[in-house]
C-alpha cells in the first residue's frame, strides 16, 4: 500500500487533488482512497488530505502516520507545520516552488513551480491559481500512476482544457 | 458505471436511482452534500422530486410524513442533533407505518460541539421501531440505500429504514463506486393505507388503553417479519448485482478462536487487524454488525468476543456488547473506542485483542 | 474610533475567515456591552471561531447551546440572574439560520414573554457554518449549494416578524456601520425587556467577493437601501442616517449585485422584483417614521 499525505490550504483545491489522485490510480487499475482530514477548516487554514493507493481493496480509515510521499501544495505551510512528521525513511516529497525550500533540504524533495504554470495558462479562479490539476501531471511523472490516467481523470472531472494543458506542463516542468 | 465518490456523494446518487417524489432537507455537519447533491440533481433535471428545504430537522421528518402519507416515496438525511431534534418524529413515522428513508451520518453528540463520528445518535433511536443498518464502504453506502427503499415499502414491513455512514470517516472519503442503475430492483410503491379522499378515514386518532397495545404490537410483528424482507432483499441484489451482503460481515470468522464486533469502519479496519494477528498465531476473526434493528441473530459460536463500542449508554456500558449479553448471555471484553472520531487504528484493534479480558469494559485512551 | 470602549473582548486568536463581518459585529458589541455580560451562542459560524477546547479566544462567559434553543437558554438565564438581583447582561447571538429558521419559535417565544436581554441575529444570509446553504434569510436570486440555480422565495421579513412583538426597542444595523452599530447596543441595554437586534453580516466566501471588500459590501447594501436601518421603540420607528440618505438618493442596486458572486447568474426579472420590494419596503418604512400609516 503506498500512502500519500497532502498539505494545502483551505480553497486552494487540496481535498480535489486528493480525490485526483484516486481517480487516476483507479484508472489505472488500482484501489485508492482520499480521505481529507478536517480540523476547524475554513478558508486559509492548513489542512491535510489522506489518500492510499493499493493493489487490493483498501480497508484503512485511520489517518496515515509514516507516509511514502508528503505533497506540499503551499509551500508557507512549511513555516506553520511540520510536514515531514512521519516520512518514510527512504519517502519522497513534492513541493509547489519553483526552488527546493531551506526547510525541505535533507529530505528526496522534486519541486514544480505550479503557481507559475497556473498563472502561465490563466488557470485562476476568483483571483486563486489552481493547483489540485497541475499537481496530478508531476505526481503521473513521479510514477504514481501513468500519464494517459492522469489525462483521463482530469477530464472526467473538469472540463476546462486549461487543466489538463497545466497538467501536462507540470508534468514536463518537474525537477 | 465505475467511478470514485465520496460516501455522501454515493447516498445522493442512490437516491436519484430509487427516485423519491419528495425529500426534505435540512443541513447539518457532515451530512450536508448529501442535501447538496440532490439540489445539483433536482435544479439540473436527473431528479425529479419536489425538494422541500426545510426550516429544522423536526419540519424535515414531518414533512417526509405528510408525504408518505399520501402514497409517494419520500427521503431525507441528517446527523447527531439533526436527529434528536427529530427524534419525537422519528417515533412518529414508525408508529405511522410508513416507508420513509434516511441517511444519517453518525456524529458525536454535544456538548462540547464534535463533528466527528460516533454512534451514539443513531442507537439512541433504536427504540423507535425504524429499522437500522450500519455501513463501511461507499459502495456499500450506495447499496445499502437502493435495497433500503425496497425493504420499507415491502408490504410486511412499512417501517422507515435509517443508512447510517461514519461522519467524516466514511461520508467525506472517496472510495470506488460502481454506480448500478436500479432498473426495477425497487418496484413501486403501493402504500395500503395511504390517504384517499374517496375513501375517508382518521390517521391517528386518540386510542384508548384498551386498544393501543395492539398497535405497537403490529410495529414488532413487522419488524419480526423484516427479517425475512432484508434476506430476500440481500439475496435479490447479489442475484442483480452481484454484490452480498447480509446481517454481518465476516472474515476469516471460520476457524477463528476471537471474533473482533465492530459497526461501521471501524469494523472495517477491523480486518487489518485480524492479518496482523493471524500472522503472530492468534486466530482472529472480524464480524462486521450491519443491521442493529431488527437484532440479528449472530453466528458467535463458543469464540471469545471483543466488541468495540462507538457509543455508550450511560450508567449501563457498551450499546452492542449489552446487546449481545442480553441476546445470548455471552460475556464479552467490551471497548468502548472512537467516540467523538477518537483515532482507532488496526494497531490499536489488534491491541485491543491481545490484551483482552472477556467480562470487563475498557475505555481506550482513558483506562491502563 | 472615537467614544467607544479600548478594551477588547475578542482577542486575536480567533478562527474566523479573513474579511468576517461576524467577529467584527461582536467585537464591538462586546465594547458596548462590557465585562458583566454572558453570550448565549447556538449553533453557528461563531461557535467555531470561538476555537477548540480548551482554548477560547472570547474574554466573557459563553455558553454555547444547541442550535434552535439560543432564544429558550437566554429566556431561562435572564430570569435566574433576575432571581439573585443579578444585573448581569444576556445576550443571545445568532446567525440568521438559527434565528429566522429552527430558532423562530424560541425567540417569538422569549419575546412575547417580556425576558430580558438581548437578541442579536447577524444574518449572512445563509448557514454559513455548514458550507452556506439556503436559509429563509437568504435573498431572491441568491445562489447557494441547496439553491445552485438561485433561490426562488423571497427574504423572509424577520424585522417585521419582530416589530408585531411590539418590543421596546429594538433595532437593525450593518457590520459596515461599527460607530452606529455600538450606539444601538449601548442604548438597547440601558432598556429593560425584551430587545432585537439584526445586523448585516457580509460573509467573503459565501457571498463571493474578495475578503478586502467586506466593509464596501455592506456599505453598498445599506446605499442601495436593500439594506434599511432604524430603530423601532415600541411603535416608534427613526431612520438611520445612512438609510435617510438611501431613500433621497439610492446608489444603483446593480452596484451591489456585481460586486458578489452568489449574484453572478441573477436575471434582470428577478433585479426588477428586488428593486420593487426595496422600494416597498423603503416607502412603508417612512411612512412609519412620519407616523403616517
Amino acid at each position: 500500500m503506498y500512502e500519500i499525505r497532502l498539505h494545502s490550504r483551505g480553497g486552494q483545491g487540496g481535498v480535489t487533488a486528493a480525490k485526483l489522485i484516486a481517480l487516476a490510480s483507479f484508472r489505472d487499475g488500482k484501489y485508492a482512497t482520499a480521505a481529507p482530514f478536517y480540523g476547524a477548516e475554513r478558508r486559509g487554514a492548513p489542512i491535510i488530505s489522506f489518500i492510499r493507493i493499493d493493489d487490493k481493496p483498501i480497508k484503512v480509515y485511520s489517518q496515515i502516520h509514516n507516509p511514502d510521499l508528503i505533497v506540499v501544495l503551499d509551500p508557507s505551510i512549511l513555516d506553520l507545520v511540520n510536514v515531514f512528521e512521519g516520512l518514510k525513511p527512504d519517502g519522497k516529497v513534492l513541493i509547489n516552488a519553483p526552488d527546493i525550500p531551506k526547510k525541505a533540504e535533507g529530505y528526496q524533495v522534486q519541486h514544480v513551480d505550479l503557481t507559475g504554470i497556473a498563472l502561465k495558462t490563466n488557470l485562476v479562479v476568483a483571483g486563486s491559481p489552481i493547483l489540485n490539476t497541475p499537481v496530478i501531471g508531476a505526481l503521473a511523472k513521479m510514477g504514481l500512476f501513468s500519464r494517459e490516467s492522469a489525462a483521463a481523470a482530469i477530464k472526467e472531472m473538469f472540463s476546462d482544457e486549461r487543466n489538463l494543458k497545466a497538467a501536462l506542463m507540470a508534468y514536463e516542468e518537474l525537477v | 458505471m465505475l467511478t470514485v465518490s465520496t460516501g455522501n456523494n454515493a447516498v445522493a446518487a442512490a437516491v436519484r436511482q430509487a427516485n423519491p417524489a419528495v425529500v426534505a432537507a435540512y443541513p447539518i455537519t457532515p451530512q450536508t452534500e448529501i442535501v447538496e447533491q440532490i439540489a445539483n440533481y433536482v435544479t439540473n433535471g436527473s431528479l425529479k422530486s419536489k425538494y422541500i428545504p426545510v426550516e429544522s430537522e423536526h419540519s424535515a421528518m414531518a414533512a417526509c410524513i405528510g408525504a408518505s402519507i399520501t402514497g409517494v416515496r419520500t427521503f431525507t438525511a441528517t446527523s447527531s442533533h439533526g436527529l434528536l431534534y427529530m427524534h419525537e418524529m422519528v417515533n412518529w413515522a414508525a408508529g405511522a407505518r410508513l416507508p420513509i428513508v434516511m441517511a444519517n451520518v453518525n456524529r458525536a453528540l454535544g456538548p462540547g460541539w464534535n463533528v466527528w463520528a460516533e454512534h451514539t445518535d443513531a442507537l439512541q433511536a433504536r427504540d423507535t421501531g425504524w429499522l437500522q443498518v450500519y455501513v463501511s464502504t461507499v459502495q456499500e453506502a450506495y447499496d445499502a440505500t437502493l435495497m433500503a427503499f425496497r425493504i420499507a415499502e415491502d408490504r410486511r414491513v412499512y417501517l422507515p429504514v435509517m443508512i447510517n455512514l461514519d461522519g467524516f470517516a466514511l461520508s467525506h472519503i472517496s472510495q470506488q463506486l460502481e454506480e448500478s442503475p436500479a432498473g426495477d430492483f425497487i418496484p413501486p410503491l403501493v402504500l395500503d393505507h395511504a390517504i384517499q379522499t374517496d375513501a375517508p378515514a382518521g390517521y391517528g386518532c386518540m386510542t384508548s388503553s384498551a386498544d393501543y397495545f395492539r398497535i405497537r404490537y403490529d410495529i414488532e410483528r413487522s419488524m419480526r417479519d423484516s427479517v425475512q424482507v432484508i434476506k430476500e432483499t440481500e439475496e435479490a441484489f447479489a442475484q442483480t448485482f452481484g454484490r452480498k451482503y447480509s446481517w454481518t460481515e465476516e472474515y476469516r470468522c471460520e476457524d477463528a478462536d476471537v471474533l473482533i464486533l465492530a459497526m461501521g469502519t471501524l469494523g472495517k479496519e477491523a480486518e487489518v487487524a485480524v492479518d496482523i494477528l493471524r500472522n503472530e498465531g492468534v486466530k482472529a476473526g472480524s464480524m462486521r454488525v450491519r443491521w442493529i434493528r431488527p437484532f440479528p441473530e449472530l453466528n458467535l459460536g463458543n469464540r471469545e468476543l471483543v466488541v468495540i463500542d462507538r457509543n455508550y449508554s450511560f450508567g449501563f456500558g457498551g450499546i452492542l456488547a449489552t446487546s449481545i449479553r442480553a441476546k445470548t448471555g455471552k460475556e464479552c471484553y467490551n471497548v468502548i473506542a472512537g467516540l467523538g472520531g477518537q483515532e482507532v487504528t488496526y494497531h490499536d484493534i489488534a491491541g485491543f485483542v491481545r490484551d483482552r479480558r472477556i467480562g470487563e469494559e475498557f475505555w481506550f485512551g482513558v483506562d491502563a | 474610533m472615537s467614544g467607544t470602549s479600548a478594551s477588547e473582548y475578542i482577542w486575536k486568536c480567533t478562527s474566523a475567515c479573513a474579511g468576517c463581518s461576524s467577529s467584527l459585529i461582536l467585537r464591538h458589541v462586546l465594547k458596548a456591552a462590557g465585562p458583566d455580560t454572558v453570550l448565549v451562542v447556538p449553533a453557528c459560524c461563531t461557535s467555531v471561531l470561538q476555537g477548540v477546547w480548551p482554548n477560547t479566544s472570547f474574554n466573557i462567559p459563553v455558553y454555547n447551546v444547541a442550535f434552535a434553543a439560543a432564544a429558550a437558554v437566554a429566556s431561562g438565564m435572564a430570569a435566574a440572574f433576575e432571581s439573585m438581583g443579578k444585573n448581569t447582561n444576556v445576550i443571545a447571538y445568532a446567525g440568521d439560520g438559527g434565528t429566522v429558521d429552527i430558532g423562530i419559535q424560541a425567540l417569538s417565544g422569549a419575546l412575547e414573554r417580556g425576558t430580558n436581554f438581548l437578541y442579536i441575529c447577524y444574518d449572512n444570509e445563509a448557514y454559513g457554518n455548514t458550507g452556506m446553504q439556503r436559509s429563509g434569510s437568504t435573498p431572491l436570486g441568491a445562489r447557494t449549494t441547496t439553491t445552485p440555480g438561485g433561490k426562488t422565495h423571497v427574504k423572509k421579513d424577520l424585522d417585521r416578524i419582530i416589530a408585531a412583538h411590539h418590543l421596546p426597542y429594538m433595532a437593525t444595523a450593518c457590520s459596515a456601520y461599527p460607530q452606529d452599530l455600538v450606539k444601538k447596543v449601548e442604548k438597547a441595554l440601558s432598556i429593560k425587556g425584551p430587545k432585537f437586534m439584526h445586523i448585516l453580516a457580509p460573509c467573503p466566501p459565501g457571498w463571493r467577493y474578495d475578503a478586502s471588500q467586506t466593509i464596501e459590501v455592506g456599505k453598498m447594501a445599506v446605499k442601495t437601501g436593500i439594506w434599511a436601518m432604524y430603530e423601532r421603540e415600541y411603535d416608534s420607528l427613526t431612520l438611520s442616517g445612512p438609510t435617510k440618505a438611501a431613500m433621497i438618493k439610492p446608489a444603483p442596486l446593480e452596484d451591489y449585485l456585481k460586486m458578489q458572486g452568489r449574484f453572478s447568474s441573477i436575471t434582470e426579472d428577478t433585479i426588477r422584483v428586488i428593486r420593487g420590494e426595496i422600494e416597498r419596503n423603503l416607502r412603508h418604512l417612512k411612512a412609519e417614521a412620519e407616523g403616517t400609516c
